[in-house]
């Protein structure tokens, strides 16, 4: 039981990490400073949702682990968020695309974390719906503008659409531990969000005169800690301070 | 509901009113509402605050300054950061909204308005300079995470919007 909190917290905090993560990377290098501020702000939002989870898994843990040490300093294998989330800011359009298929996901995600039996959860996730509708809000506002923008903008969108559309089934697939909370009560049940975030995803693309994905063929493995080559080259760089001068502290 | 409401020592209300929010110094973190309780249990203040925004990094600070300033009056404290219930705009007092305001942040609308600012581009805003309502958002995320950009079409003065939180 204690080990299936743990693990449950791990996967819904690794999703915010290493999104949090790719969005961090567009500090100085959005295309104009508005979108700049907006995505590290989302970034700063997932970080500080991330600590919330992990410093609950660091007391969880019970054995001197801190909420640093769970964020830092664990192999890639031992990640668990889904592919979706690392992979990578290819061009603005990847960034709004992969943005947007995660926080329609997220947001009904938190909504159902509401209900959680385990009250420390139910409290994150009633903080953290705030925060995240205001992302949503934003992805999809810009999914519309460039779906329905100029001919360049809605070929970036429609083809990073079509390219991040193969990660989204993973959102709805259930591990072990994920089967386990839900039998608590403490999980919550992904299966039963799928119908309508594709019923959503869709009529938002429509409205962004975008086409729908045809494509039945779905990427999966992160739950599980088998990731794309990117989770690497990502955790390389998230790392690198605690590797290089262990137990620094700011 | 009780659960919003504050739980204060008075002794404490008038050290606490002495620390702000380190990236608004105008603002007092009780005028802000994310001083929860404060109590004093055993000649030991527990001082229970909750987040503005889970990743605001001035939650640290306000937590130091909060036991500096129980120190200097010669309390010994324990600061506790408690999500529940989430911190809402409508917890900022009258007065912490015309601090932001005299400071040149435009102090939240309430929800409805809110949604029509950022969503609809409507012009209701007022401007903290000239106080005319014809301002446009500029950005829906300013320079922290509780703001938003706008700026004054009459006076062309640029200013922050602090977001509704519910």
């Amino acid at each position: 039981m204690k080990d299936n909190l743990y693990n449950y917290l791990l996967g819904i905090a690794d999703n915010s990490l290493i999104l949090g993560q790719r969005m961090g990377e567009l500090c100085g290098h959005g295309p104009s400073l508005e979108t700049d501020i907006a995505c590290t702000n989302i970034s700063l939002d997932l970080f500080g949702q991330v600590r919330s989870y992990f410093q609950y898994a660091a007391k969880i843990a019970g054995d001197g682990r801190t909420e640093d040490d769970i964020a830092m300093l664990r192999k890639e294998r031992e990640y668990k968020n889904v592919l979706l989330v690392e992979q990578p800011n290819t061009n603005f359009a990847y960034t709004i695309g992969r943005q947007f298929l995660f926080d329609v996901y997220h947001l009904a995600f938190l909504s159902e974390l509401q209900k959680s039996k385990d009250l420390t959860l139910s409290a994150i996730a009633n903080k953290c719906i705030k925060e995240v509708s205001y992302h949503e809000r934003f992805s999809s506002d810009w999914v519309k503008r460039l779906g329905d923008g100029t001919e360049e903008s809605k070929g970036k969108m429609q083809e990073a659409i079509n390219d991040l559309w193969t990660y989204t089934d993973e959102l709805f697939h259930q591990t072990k531990v994920d089967k386990a909370m839900v039998i608590e009560g403490i999980g919550v049940d992904v299966t039963k969000l799928k119908e309508s975030y594709y019923r959503q995803v869709s009529e938002l693309l429509e409205e962004a005169t975008l086409q729908i994905p045809e494509s039945k063929y779905f990427q999966k493995g992160g739950k599980e800690g088998i990731h794309t080559e990117h989770l690497g080259y990502i955790l390389a760089e998230l790392q690198y301070m605690q590797r290089a001068y262990p137990n620094m502290e700011w | 509901m009780t659960s919003t409401q504050q739980n204060i020592d008075k002794e404490l209300i008038g050290i606490l009113e002495q620390v702000s929010d380190p990236e608004i110094p105008v603002l007092s973190i009780m005028d802000m509402g994310v001083v929860r309780s404060a109590v004093i249990i055993n000649d030991v203040v527990k001082v229970e605050i909750t987040p503005t925004y889970s990743g605001c990094p001035a939650m640290d600070v306000i937590g130091d300054d909060i036991k500096k300033a129980l120190k200097d009056a010669g309390y010994e404290s324990d600061i506790d950061l408690i999500l529940h219930p989430a911190w809402t705009t409508d917890w900022i007092t009258p007065r912490g909204r015309k601090a932001l305001e005299d400071y040149g942040i435009a102090a939240p609308l309430d929800a409805e308005a809110d949604k029509d600012v950022l969503l609809n581009g409507k012009r209701m805003v007022k401007c903290t300079n000239c106080g005319s309502q014809n301002t446009r958002l500029v950005s829906q995320f300013g320079s922290t995470a509780c703001k938003a950009q706008f700026q004054c079409d009459d006076c062309q003065e640029p200013f922050d919007y602090f977001k509704c939180l519910k």
